[in-house]
């Protein structure tokens, strides 16, 4: 089987636009949680969220025309432009910009979303009841389809390999970039542009979430404490939005033409729960079954991990997946650091996998373990280090990231240190 | 040059982001002004939001240029 790379990153996150700008503020402990602004949240009962900070593109905010036309952005979703702005990161961070039309034809993409054009669905399907069918603009299918965020950057780049998009929940980004890497290790594509992109931030949205009861709501007087893995007082996921991509590469490609390596993916893992739509077994059975077949490919010990970026979601499934993780490390979750970033990015559902596998890769890269911030009560009896409020200076080779998602799908990433 | 020709003119500018200069009576908007199949369907409905017509398909195909849809226009509304 050929060896899969990363050679390329790319981020838009609630804490900032680009990769470094959030990894300098996720290693200082920010949040990127505050009141909702998207939508005007009086009708919902979470008025709290953590957005993409939007701006004229200087400190770290986000600003739509350095990435897209304004002709260009009204027909597609959120989810489509930040997929588009995080891919054309990785991309240049790679250095890949083939104009032959070989490298052409081997370079793919496949970016996720969990659930696409929501609110272009939700407002379209408004303005349909309010002026008849006939008002429904062209652009609306194909910006609002989980898929044209791939066929957009395909586009844009020239990309002819493989065109896929995975829609697996939150398990997205992770299953795209485990996807993706199987398709260059059997050959399928020398170049895969992955990851996860979300945009679910609308009154739909919340609306939704509220009533699966998964979301926070007690702490509008205090959005940035809100999000709380493992904390006593934790009391539901802080939506988040935005996207993670990477670029993956086969070993001697990425090689032979110089490429900065980040690292390897050593292995990928999946499972089902087969227990219920929304929630994960009590046994944690699934995300075990998932970090094992992960290992297994990778041809690792458990005790070969030294971070685990846990999917750790500030609700009551925390519990589920740190018993399945010390199951799995056994004595060895003494020496490991699992931490939850989504304490300060929140949950960027379908995006993730993606922007938390990028930073098990930062982690490797500067050996620093992101903190879990707002974590003030850890669970009593927890045998492995959650860096409750501060992050940790470490020797990280080896990092495994895990993602589940809705209808009990599971994903596991395992990236290691590439020497050389 | 008329009103109608004004506010059509305003149109074709926002949603094709085109110079005000560019928009001939003789532009086509495929050809001419960068728009594709989908941004024409666009183009007819905003004229038809704008000017409170309804312009069915097989008319909206005869609409290629500017000078199309300031003639037909005219003459509907």
């Amino acid at each position: 089987m050929r060896r899969v790379v990363v050679t390329g990153l790319g981020m838009i996150s609630p804490l900032a636009c680009g990769v470094e700008e959030t990894w300098s503020r996720l290693l200082d402990g920010e949040s990127g949680a505050g009141p909702i602004t998207r939508f005007d949240p009086e009708r919902v009962t979470t008025k709290y969220a953590c957005e993409v900070p939007l701006g004229d593109g200087t400190d770290g905010t986000f600003n739509p025309d350095d990435w897209m036309a304004p002709k260009e952005r009204r027909k597609v979703d959120d989810f489509i432009l930040f997929a588009i702005a995080a891919a054309d990161q990785a991309v240049q961070d790679a250095g890949w910009a083939p104009e032959d039309e070989e490298s052409l034809l081997r370079t793919g993409v496949m970016i996720g979303s969990g659930i696409g054009g929501l609110s272009s669905i939700a407002d379209t399907a408004i303005l349909m009841n309010e002026k008849g069918p006939r008002r429904v603009s062209p652009f609306f299918i194909p910006g609002s389809l989980i898929n044209l965020a791939s066929g957009q950057v395909s586009i844009r780049h020239g990309f002819k390999g493989p065109n896929h998009a995975v829609v697996t929940a939150c398990s997205t980004g992770a299953h795209a970039i485990g996807d993706a890497s199987r398709l260059i290790a059997f050959g399928d594509a020398d170049v895969m542009v992955a990851g996860g992109a979300e945009s679910a931030i609308c009154e739909l949205g919340i609306a939704g979430f509220n009533a699966c009861k998964a979301l926070s709501t007690k702490r509008a007087d205090d959005p940035k404490a809100a999000s709380r893995p493992w904390d006593s007082e934790r009391d539901g996921f802080v939506m988040g939005e935005g996207a993670g991509v990477v670029v993956l590469e086969e070993y001697e490609h990425a090689k032979a033409r110089g490429a900065k390596i980040y690292a390897e993916i050593l292995g990928y893992g999946m499972s089902g729960d087969a227990y219920h739509i929304t929630a994960p077994s009590e046994d944690g059975d699934g995300g075990f079954r998932s970090m094992k077949a992960a290992l297994a490919r990778a041809g690792l010990e458990p005790d070969a991990i030294d971070y685990i970026n846990a999917h750790g979601t500030s609700t009551m499934a925390d519990t589920i997946e740190m018993g399945a993780v010390e199951r799995l490390l056994g004595d060895a979750a003494g020496k490991a650091t699992m931490s939850s970033t989504k304490s300060s990015v929140g949950h960027l559902l379908g995006a993730a996998g993606a922007v938390e596998a990028i930073f098990s890769i930062l982690a490797i890269r500067d050996q620093v373990a992101p903190p879990t911030i707002n974590l003030d009560t850890p669970p009593e009896g927890a045998k492995i280090d959650l860096a409750p409020n501060g992050k940790r200076e470490r020797e990280i080779n080896v990092a495994l990231s895990n993602s589940f998602g809705f209808g009990g799908t599971n994903a596991t990433l395992v990236i290691g240190k590439v020497d050389g | 040059m008329s009103d109608i020709a004004d506010r059509v003119k305003k149109i074709v500018v926002e949603h094709l982001s085109v110079d005000e200069d560019k928009v001939t009576e003789s532009a086509s908007f495929i050809d001419d002004l960068g728009a594709d199949s989908l941004d024409t369907v666009e183009l007819v409905m905003a004229f038809e939001e704008e000017f409170g017509i309804e312009i069915p398909d097989d008319a909206a195909e005869t609409i290629q240029t500017f000078g199309d849809a300031v003639k037909f226009i005219s003459e509907a509304a």
